[in-house]
């Protein structure tokens, strides 16, 4: 007679919690305040915001299983250094990758591809979640956060382009007869191009995401 | 000389980490709370920056770049190593933010009781391994050019977070809508003065 053990299914809803969870309530860059460095820069058209969104998923997936995987034959005095070189193994994997199949998008993304090793998501969360937990959520954490992080890249990303240069993934929204320069009423909102804005709309998105979330208002 | 100072100026007014890139936010917004800290972490940030650019404009000379390694022996020619260049510099800034804190921590216990907890901390801030990326991008040419770039680009880098920090002391006294309140407020800060920032975009040097 052999005891059977009570395994846990693939997507309990412990499990399926980690994924969600990061979206909104513990979204990583409005709420946990982590990877706004990388974030910013490359939301001027949501091509590349797409392309950073997802490369910054498979990494902290990725790494979040490795690191877990090892997590027990890790010294902890040298566990940064262990961590950051997975995360650069990664990211260098990445990296030739997008040179390889998307080379204009690489091109724009330029040092910012590099800058998702010192992204703050994937040290966080290998620091706050693979060191003490089995793989397997450890992997499902990473995707959700990455997800998290992608949606607030590509909310931004769409209002830039969209009001920036009146274009979607580079197909025209704003036909061109609207322009005042050929007769019409618009005109591009060139501040929506610049740095500064992609701050200041993601103020925005958190004072709205506050508004409606009430417990995660500050003292 | 003219042509250091220009670098200077560049990196530290028009390229600013904070305000051009994006580099380095994690910190910026964690830690500009009151200027005595943001204080600190700027001069350990100067600090680090003059170090890892230079050396690592050495490694990428003479170890990464294509045919750097002819020194070693003329068959390395053909060898091109730059896809390394994330792994190489981000264990260089790792080991000399260990090594600067040994080397402080003996020489000048006051500095570093000073820098605290941040001179580990800064082996992850992004505008260290931005630095050095950029400078390989940009293709400085000699090493005091790299030297340059670097001490300029944390001049930069402390002036934006000492002046948030003060602006951010400043706002406890002001009514700010409650969702706002914290994070919200301090990014839309970053973002007005930002623009302020680019007022210097129009100098040409």
């Amino acid at each position: 007679m052999s005891e059977v053990k009570e395994r846990e299914p693939l997507f309990s809803q412990k499990n399926l919690k980690l994924l969600t969870q990061p979206i909104d309530s513990k979204n990583p860059i409005t709420v946990l305040v982590l990877g706004i460095c990388s974030a910013l820069a490359v939301t001027v058209k949501l091509k590349p915001a797409i392309v950073m969104a997802l490369s910054v998923t498979i990494v902290t997936a990725f790494s979040n299983l490795i690191i877990s995987l090892i997590r027990k034959t890790i010294p902890n005095r040298i566990r940064i250094i262990v961590q950051l070189v997975v995360i650069a193994a990664l990211v260098i994997l990445v990296d030739q990758l997008l040179k390889a199949y998307v080379y204009d998008v690489s091109k724009q993304l330029s040092v910012f591809v590099g800058l998702i090793i010192t992204n703050c998501i994937i040290m966080g969360r290998l620091e706050a979640f693979a060191l003490g937990n089995k793989p397997w959520p450890s992997f499902l954490d990473g995707i959700g956060n990455g997800l998290g992080y992608g949606l607030i890249l590509v909310i931004v990303a769409f209002f830039r382009e969209l009001f920036g240069s009146g274009t979607l993934l580079g197909y025209r929204i704003f036909p061109l007869e609207w322009y005042i320069k050929n007769g019409g009423f618009y005109e591009n909102n060139g501040m929506m191009i610049l740095p500064p804005m992609a701050l200041i709309s993601l103020g925005i998105i958190i004072w709205i995401q506050r508004t409606r979330n009430r417990q995660l208002i500050e003292k | 000389m003219e042509h250091l100072i220009n670098i200077f100026v560049k990196s530290a007014f028009i390229d600013n980490m904070v305000f051009a890139y994006f580099l380095g936010m994690c910190s910026f917004l964690a830690v500009s709370k009151t200027v005595k800290t943001s204080i600190g972490l700027g001069i350990a940030v100067i600090f680090v920056m003059a170090i890892t650019v230079p050396v690592n404009y050495l490694m990428n000379k003479y170890l990464l770049l294509p045919g750097a390694l002819k020194w070693l022996d003329p068959e390395f020619a053909n060898l091109d190593l730059s896809f390394l260049s994330f792994i190489m510099f981000i264990a260089v800034i790792a080991s000399i933010v260990q090594l600067v804190e040994m080397v402080v921590e003996k020489f000048s216990p006051s500095l570093y009781n000073a820098l605290g907890i941040f001179l580990p901390l800064i082996a992850v801030n992004c505008a260290i391994l931005g630095g050095s990326l950029f400078m390989q991008e940009r293709e400085y040419e000699t090493l005091s050019e790299a030297t340059v770039f670097g001490l300029g680009s944390g001049v930069g880098w402390f002036l934006a977070i000492v002046s948030i920090a003060a602006i951010r002391e400043r706002l406890k006294y002001s009514d700010i809508p409650k969702p706002l309140r914290g994070l919200g407020i301090a990014f839309i800060l970053t973002g007005l003065m930002g623009i302020a920032f680019m007022s210097f975009m129009g100098i040409k040097l």
